[in-house]
């Protein structure tokens, strides 16, 4: 008995509607973010993460009802990340129906945005999104680097003191995700993972790489995470959340089972 | 007409446990009025409460003194069915050790800990905030538990908690979860009921605890 570790399905949202591709055979619109929000909540997700890659102001408008839309029919935690840059956003994503908000960028360009973040609104909602790659060549020592927009912008920053600061300044959870694992369903930077899970008291979310079932299990277990987020296993329905869970379950992990 | 009073106080968002509410309300045929409110007027008119919480207890804590909302959720509590949530139920009690020491409502007996920074179970370090799904065991039988198995996993956030001890029984601890220290989870007295989790996030049991709230006449 204890506290489950969390699967969280990802959605990522251009104007309101679902990119990178959903398929499922048996609903109405795989790109409304909503009926695939309700879907994966049925199906036992634990929490909901929306990213809104949007980059228009018109855009952010429909990114604000989307998450009303979701928030008034899915009953799990919601955490919505992209464009997070001022309290502001964060007031407007929260009385949308937003649980947390996940900062990236922003903390990385002006770090007391996070602190101001935290106090004004509780760590609770604060989760620090870091995008991190391996710059430690063979035989270094593993090191990771802050990355920003994307992969593509280095910032020099050491990934394991940056997430410590993070913390220090109110980050209630971390998003970790590996820019080099990323889409290559080589599984998660297990590593990268336990190091900075190590580094910190707060709850950690792996992410980037997931391909298969086991790639989850190692997650928590090797990688030690606290969460782990997936988006192309589940949109496609090459596995189901359900089978997830019962998989991780089999191999010992504690989950909710639905 | 159901009217429901959602306590607002300005501390985070409240639009989940309305929603949640309203959504629950459907399913059970009822017209229902949920009023996410700090209007004295609306409180005292309304059947049920809710006294949701959010965030660190300081800030709370001032918000409720500055809006004089004590004296209303203690008259509610004499009156009528009330639902506390998270730091609503954290606010009822004496006294928090958060932010160096705050002093709470006094309605129920009791001091809020830190989980503290070596929290263990089994050897194992713990994280804090405690964030996720852990399973409540049931210690006493009440009408919100109907419908609702024992053990079920329900949605918690929090960094500071109630201990269960040796005075669980009088202020009426009816759940209790294991977060490397005991927790008490859910508090029930009389016409009140509090949790430490989140009912508007736990889906389907949380939404059955809210179905049960806004069908209970406060009798136990």
């Amino acid at each position: 008995m204890g506290l489950a570790k969390r699967i969280i399905p990802c959605l990522d949202c251009e104007n309101g509607r679902v990119v990178k591709g959903v398929q499922f055979v048996d609903i109405r619109d795989a790109g409304d973010p909503v009926e695939v929000s309700k879907r994966y909540c049925d199906a036992g997700a634990d929490e909901i993460t929306f990213l809104d890659i949007t980059a228009s102001h018109e855009g952010r408008e429909t990114t604000v009802h989307t998450v009303e839309a979701i928030a008034s029919q899915v009953f799990i935690p919601l955490t919505v990340g992209g464009g997070i840059r001022t309290l502001e956003d964060i007031r407007t994503m929260l009385n949308a129906g937003a649980d947390k908000v996940a900062i990236n960028t922003a903390a990385v360009t002006n770090p007391d945005f996070v602190r101001a973040a935290a106090e004004r609104f509780g760590s609770q909602c604060i989760v620090v999104a870091i995008d991190a790659k391996r710059v430690s060549t063979e035989g270094e020592p593993l090191r990771w680097e802050i990355f920003t927009h994307g992969g593509r912008n280095p910032t020099g920053l050491d990934a394991i003191d940056w997430a410590r600061k993070m913390v220090e300044l109110g980050a209630g959870e971390i998003l970790l995700t590996s820019m080099d694992r990323d889409g290559t369903k080589n599984g998660f930077d297990l590593e990268l993972c336990r190091a900075v899970s190590r580094a910190v008291p707060v709850p950690i979310i792996a992410s980037g790489g997931v391909g298969n079932l086991q790639h989850l299990v190692d997650g928590v277990i090797e990688g030690e995470a606290d969460a782990v987020l997936a988006a192309s296993i589940f949109h496609f329905q090459e596995y189901t959340i359900g089978e997830a869970k019962a998989y991780m379950a089999e191999q010992g992990v504690e989950v909710r089972l639905v | 007409m159901n009217k429901i009073a959602v306590i607002d106080y300005g501390m985070g968002n409240l639009h989940s446990v309305a929603k949640a509410l309203e959504h629950v309300g459907a399913q059970l045929g009822q017209q229902i009025e949920v009023s996410v409110t700090s209007d004295p007027q609306l409180i005292a008119q309304s059947d049920r409460v809710i006294f949701p919480g959010v965030g660190a207890i300081r800030d709370c804590m001032a918000e409720i003194n500055r809006l004089n909302i004590g004296s209303l959720v203690r008259e509610a509590v004499l009156s009528k069915p009330v639902f506390a949530i998270c730091v609503g139920m954290q606010a009822l009690m004496d006294r928090s050790e958060e932010n160096g020491g705050v002093d709470c409502l006094g309605i129920i007996e009791g001091q809020v800990k830190f989980f503290g920074e070596e929290l263990k179970d089994d050897g194992q370090k713990l994280k804090v905030p405690h964030m996720g799904w852990n399973e409540v065991e049931q210690l006493t039988p009440h009408p919100l538990w109907q419908g609702i198995p024992d053990r079920s996993r329900f949605y918690f956030v929090h960094s500071y908690y109630l201990p269960h001890d040796s005075r669980s029984a009088e202020r009426g601890v009816v759940g209790v979860t294991r977060y490397g220290v005991d927790v008490a989870a859910v508090l029930a007295q009389k016409n009140l009921f509090a949790t430490q989790f989140h009912p508007e996030k736990s889906q389907e049991v949380g939404l059955t605890l809210l179905r049960n709230f806004l069908q209970w006449d406060g009798q136990v």
